[in-house]
């Protein structure tokens, strides 16, 4: 049994570390220097080749990836959802729905009128002109596809602990069933081997809360984010808004529970002469966010490729089909097979990263509370 | 909305469910799930130690009756063999003055055998004397019924005698 469970763990570290070093290496450093300017002329250019054909699978790939002011189902068919801004005169809520389906309408409100700009809530005048003063004060608090879907995603949490939670105390003492059974190997994979073993036994039961939260709030979205249809197929955990806010979490927490030991080693590792110090500190403390920032980049970039590439394959039947009917038929075999293939992964990928990140932040906490004991976590993930 | 530009009201949603459902998943079901699965691995861990125990006990209570049979086997077996010596030596003591009463008897028997022997034979020895001079007497009565008989007696006897 033992064995076993050691054979999977190392499997799980090979892929993993396979995936961090393949994603980590190719996106880490780019994405950071060169923010958005890589995805918007790649967007551009594949707008203009594909502006001859009627179907634009850039277009179309990117309206599925991003968020959204409204939950495309079907067709013509989609959610409204509520718009929430602020601006220098208020607020005002109102329904997506004002702006169209395709979102070329304009919104009166009461004290501006509003229009869409790539998917961005935009003040405009009578004329349909943009007000770029009044714009600039403009604050979008709306309930976006991603935010809806996020909600969704926390309800079904809520719903799925707290049954699993009564099954605890309607089961005491008795092997778990159902859901329950389900659940336990999973929060006691988080405890025994990501937990404890990153985070040490006296501290660990501290952070696990957090840890399993997190957790399971990144699978499930990845799980949802797998289905094609509502309330899945949205790209909640690939948003860099809520990789963001999960990191930002780590490292607020990292922050909050560092002890004097971490600190020391922040900014004046022991042991290491003053010279050095001068480089080292400031490398240290750039470490320090530099951290949680690659934790929030990898999650959102493994996320989002795995959606892109799925939608990508599915795009090559339209493409070919709008050259050649047989040819569309012909390729969706291949497109199909490959899809199928991706959705096997992206299984995989969907655990895989909600472990990464789980283990990631239990090394950094662990590292944090770490009373200088064992020998320092260096944990390097590039 | 472009990919990588992270859009604040997504964040503040974010940030205020996040919290909330950190909250709530934490007091409603992580901490009692947590409690529940210690609980239940402490219970097993406790059944187990007290099984193990029970084992322990167990053997050493199998022990502890063998032992307490190998004594009773032993007892009974040193019993047994007193009881074939007391027997032995019982049976040999009465033999013994079996032996002896015997002799004795033997003995007194023949004591009175030889004394009543004797006295038989002082007896038939009496008798013979008086059945002798009875006899005598008879022989003397019928020799000398008759005075001729008395003279040839006389003649006899006579004769006998020698004189010189």
């Amino acid at each position: 049994m033992a064995s076993k469970i050691n054979i999977f763990k190392h499997f799980l570290l090979i892929i993993s570390l396979l995936f961090i070093s393949y994603k980590g290496f190719s996106e880490e450093p780019e994405t950071p220097a060169s923010t958005t300017e890589p995805t918007e002329t790649a967007t551009h250019e594949e707008e203009h080749d594909s502006k001859l054909l009627s179907f634009n699978a850039g277009e179309m790939i990117v309206e599925h990836v991003a968020d959204n002011h409204q939950w495309h189902l079907f067709g013509h068919t989609s959610i409204a959802l509520p718009v929430i801004v602020k601006t220098d005169k208020g607020i005002e809520i109102f329904s997506s729905s004002h702006f169209g389906h395709d979102g070329k309408e304009h919104y009166q409100g009461e004290n501006y009128t509003y229009a869409l700009e790539e998917g961005n809530v935009i003040v405009v005048n009578e004329a349909g002109v943009i007000n770029e003063g009044a714009t600039a004060t403009l604050w979008d608090f709306s309930i976006t596809k991603n935010a809806m879907a996020m909600l969704i995603s926390m309800v079904l949490m809520l719903i799925m602990f707290i049954s699993v939670a009564k099954a605890y105390k309607r089961n005491e003492g008795r092997a778990p069933r159902g859901l329950q059974s389900f659940i336990e190997p999973l929060i006691l994979f988080i405890r025994d081997d990501v937990a404890k073993v990153s985070i040490g036994e006296k501290r660990y039961q501290q952070f696990l809360p957090f840890l399993l939260t997190v957790f399971f709030f990144i699978w499930i979205n990845n799980l949802l984010g797998l289905i094609p249809f509502f309330p899945g197929g949205v790209n909640v955990t690939g948003n860099i808004s809520v990789a963001m806010v999960l990191a930002a979490f780590v490292l607020l927490i990292t922050i909050v529970i560092g002890n004097k030991h971490y600190w020391k080693h922040v900014f004046a590792m022991p042991g290491v002469p003053v010279g050095v110090l001068f480089i080292l500190t400031p490398i240290e403390i750039l470490g320090l966010f530099l951290r949680p920032f690659v934790l929030m980049i990898r999650l959102f970039a493994n996320i989002t490729a795995g959606h892109i590439i799925a939608l990508a394959f599915f795009s090559l039947i339209f493409i070919f089909g709008e050259m050649h009917a047989g040819l569309g038929f012909s390729v969706s075999a291949l497109s199909l097979l490959f899809t199928v293939f991706m959705g096997a992964l992206e299984l995989l990928v969907a655990f895989l990263q909600a472990y990464v990140f789980t283990l990631l932040t239990s090394i950094y906490f662990g590292a944090a509370v770490d009373e200088g004991h064992e020998i320092h976590n260096h944990t390097d993930e590039h | 909305m472009e990919l990588v530009k992270p859009s604040i009201g997504l964040i503040f949603w974010m940030v205020v469910s996040f919290s909330i459902i950190l909250f709530l998943l934490k007091k409603y079901a992580w901490a009692p799930i947590l409690k529940m699965i210690k609980e239940r691995e402490e219970s097993i861990e406790n059944a187990l130690t007290a099984a193990e125990k029970a084992k322990e006990e167990m053997k050493s209570l199998k022990s502890e009756n063998e032992r307490i049979l190998a004594e009773a086997r032993n007892e009974r077996d040193a019993m047994l063999k007193e009881a074939r010596e007391v027997k032995d030596k019982i049976i040999a003591e009465a033999k013994n003055n079996a032996t002896k009463e015997s002799e004795r008897l033997l003995k007194t028997a023949r004591e009175n055998i030889q004394n009543e022997k004797m006295a038989a034979i002082t007896e038939l020895k009496n008798q013979v004397a008086v059945l002798s001079i009875e006899i005598a007497e008879k022989i003397l009565k019928a020799e000398l019924s008759s005075d001729e008989k008395q003279k040839t007696l006389v003649k006899n006897l006579l004769q006998d005698v020698n004189l010189n």
